[in-house]
């Protein structure tokens, strides 16, 4: 019995194990889409960005109780994955709490964890009650309705359940070493320190410990497979960033905001244009005829770059920077978040029919338009708080921008407005229609 | 104020021979817009009164490309930038103050990348200098004890991380300085960034000045500072539209400055 019960356990584990590998798999698959961007520079920098704001949370506080909550939950799932190490342990080899040895240090372990636990569930029904009680204006945005809103409500009941079933788990088996029972009592004496899970004794009173074993069999069961489920809805949830969080901030731009990236294609170009010592009958070189010139800005997601789409993985939709966004507080259509998770609904669409055909096949759709819209787009004002306000170093901004330089360069379609000041750029070295030689003309007005 | 102020060009230095201590780049608003040439000719007052030597480019200058660079257009933010790189570079420029944010972010950051480094200033951290080395005096003078609050530019301080410079300006004027609730780096756009300023907004239920403006009237302000020429606007529009302009005035840093000194 015992080892049928190892032997499934190894099965399971396994198995969750590989399924998460696989879709992970696919996530790396599907970032490499996009194009090739060298982040490869001040790896010490990077490191210790994603140290403060990744490891350290720094952003997380910017709203300090959302912050604070986020930090216990954060600490919770940290240190209580310890304890599944030992979980692990004992039902490979289907010891009882292997690391008891530790002594009164095992007992500190414990006694933490079942703190923290505590700690966990409570900041976790805060952060349900948030979500579906009070009016927070992140939370209501019209890209949360329906699965995304589910999906963050499925990941706080599976927190809350996780941390039942630990406690429950830990109290019948201190009842049980209370009782002497076979298996679960020690010579050295009481394995572990229960600090909350002993408040759960008298509900344990009167039972026999044939029910007290299936009792904390089962939660221990449930809370183990329950974690493997949980690691593997991952993929299918917002919830990636426990993992994405930290090589998205270590790959996360590192110069001022206000600095866009330059784009190098243009720039060859441009230079051409201003050489005078460039040929324009010049014969192209070898094969440059057969080239596909490159396509300007991004109209899908493969136009994007890999650091975008890791941040479209990476984004947990909690609308910081669609609260910090001036378009979106005063009423406009766009809303940062909305251009993360729709980067990633198409980016899964693409995946999908690679999975399916082997390779991309046109499907009628791309990011522009069927996803995100023009009008988002032209409501922008580069004003760069959705990527300050971002905890993990998201950057919208720069999709945004890589799609209008889609629209204007590519297909001319900028607002009229927009485009006549752009013409005057052009032509009188000014967005308003004066000529350059009056420019200094201020001087003499008085 | 009858005579014309004295603004030396580029082309009129190189014709003598000399150098600049400083360009001056006036921005297309500062050249064009009559808001904006007010906070011209009240900086170009102080270059004086601290006896700054420094020049403009006069025609020579050109829009740096910004809007077009955040509208998306590439193309002609890279012409732009090319050619005023060249001209800057032909005169030999080493540092640059300007009086625009956005200026002041493309000439700064972007132009490096095609061939433009200089040392770029805005002109409230250029102000700053110039008091800490002791050639210009900023005293309170009719500001002092006025209730001033400060308007971060998001091209000044998100994108730049400059915050401070204008608030030690507007400290030295005795003003009491006041923060709304969204400042710094929470700082609310004026909504004129990102080629805002030259296009109708998209649909929606309030202006973006307007909001800003609300958050500025929180903390009933005597005077609205600001350090650009689109906020300047924009804010000034929020103002009317809030019918506050009896109340609360809209100026630039150095126009303060200037008001101060009776210059």
């Amino acid at each position: 019995m015992q080892l049928i019960a190892q032997i499934a356990f190894f099965i399971v584990l396994v198995a969750g194990i590989a399924f998460f590998t696989f879709n992970i798999r696919r996530v790396i698959r599907n970032v490499k889409l996009g194009r090739k961007v060298d982040r490869s520079d001040n790896p010490g920098e990077r490191f210790a960005k994603m140290a403060k704001v990744a490891i350290g949370q720094s952003k997380m506080v910017k709203r300090p109780f959302a912050g604070f909550l986020h930090i216990i939950v954060y600490l919770g799932f940290i240190i209580i994955n310890i304890e599944v190490l030992e979980i692990i342990i004992d039902g490979v080899f289907g010891t009882h709490r292997i690391l008891s040895f530790l002594g009164s240090g095992y007992d500190f372990l414990i006694a933490t964890f079942e703190i923290l636990a505590l700690f966990v569930l409570l900041g976790v029904i805060i952060f349900w009650l948030r979500r579906n009680v009070t009016n927070i204006y992140r939370f209501l945005g019209n890209e949360l309705k329906g699965w995304p809103k589910n999906d963050a409500n499925y990941i706080l009941y599976f927190e809350m359940v996780l941390m039942i079933l630990f406690l429950t788990m830990n109290g019948a088996d201190y009842q049980l070493q209370l009782n002497g029972a076979d298996h679960y009592a020690q010579n050295a004496g009481i394995a572990g320190s229960f600090p909350v899970s002993q408040f759960l004794l008298p509900w344990f009173e009167g039972f026999s410990n044939a029910s007290l074993i299936i009792i904390e069999r089962t939660a221990w069961w449930l809370h183990i497979v329950g974690i493997l489920i949980f690691l593997n809805y991952l993929y299918y949830s917002k919830h990636l960033h426990i993992l994405l969080a930290f090589p998205n901030v270590y790959l996360s731009k590192l110069t001022v905001q206000g600095k866009f990236d330059n784009l190098e294609a243009v720039t060859s170009e441009v230079k051409l244009m201003m050489d005078p010592d460039a040929d324009p009958y010049a014969i192209p070189a070898e094969g440059a005829e057969d080239e596909v010139p490159e396509k300007f800005g991004a109209s899908d997601v493969m136009d994007l770059n890999q650091v975008q789409l890791l941040n479209a993985y990476t984004c947990t939709e909690c609308g910081r920077c669609t609260a910090e966004c001036p378009a979106n507080q005063t009423g406009k259509k766009l809303s940062p978040r909305k251009i993360m998770m729709d980067t990633r609904d198409r980016l899964e669409e693409v995946g999908s029919i690679i999975n399916e055909k082997g390779s991309f096949e046109d499907d009628g759709k791309q990011l522009l338009d069927n996803y995100i819209l023009r009008e988002e787009l032209w409501a922008c004002t580069t004003c760069n708080a959705c990527v300050e306000a971002c905890p993990i170093g998201i950057d919208p901004l720069s999709i945004i921008l890589d799609m209008r330089r889609y629209l204007v360069m590519e297909q001319s379609a900028a607002p009229t407005d927009l485009a006549n000041a752009m013409n005057n750029i052009e032509n009188n070295g000014a967005p308003w229609p004066y000529n350059q030689m009056d420019r200094l003309n201020w001087a003499k007005e008085n | 104020m009858a005579e014309a102020i004295k603004v030396p060009t580029m082309a009129e230095y190189m014709a003598q021979g000399k150098k600049p201590e400083v360009l001056f780049w006036v921005g297309c608003s500062g050249s064009f817009d009559d808001r904006a040439k007010k906070i011209t000719k009240a900086f170009v007052k102080l270059l004086h009164e601290a006896k700054v030597d420094f020049a403009v480019l006069g025609t020579e200058e050109s829009c740096t490309g910004d809007p077009a660079k955040r509208a998306g257009n590439e193309f002609l933010f890279q012409m732009q930038a090319v050619t005023n790189i060249e001209v800057l570079n032909g005169y030999e420029i080493k540092k640059v103050v300007t009086a625009c944010p956005h200026c002041f972010n493309t000439i700064k950051n972007e132009y490096p990348a095609l061939g433009g480094n200089y040392e770029v200033m805005h002109h409230t951290t250029f102000l700053k200098s110039l008091l800490e080395e002791g050639r210009l005096k900023v005293e309170g003078g009719k500001f002092k004890g006025k209730r001033i609050t400060f308007h971060d530019p998001c091209y000044l301080g998100r994108a730049n991380n400059v915050y401070e410079a204008p608030r030690d300006l507007l400290r030295k004027l005795e003003v009491e300085l006041v923060e709304m609730r969204k400042c710094k780096s929470n700082g609310l756009c004026c909504g004129a960034g990102g080629g805002q300023m030259f296009k109708e907004p998209e649909p929606g239920n309030k202006d973006v000045n307007i909001e800003r403006t609300e958050q500025a009237m929180e903390v009933k302000p005597d005077i609205i500072a600001a350090g650009c020429p689109f906020c300047n606007t924009m804010m000034t529009d929020g103002v009317k539209g809030k019918n506050q302009e009896e109340k609360i005035e809209v100026m630039d840093v150095a126009e303060m400055i200037a008001n101060a000194h009776d210059l």
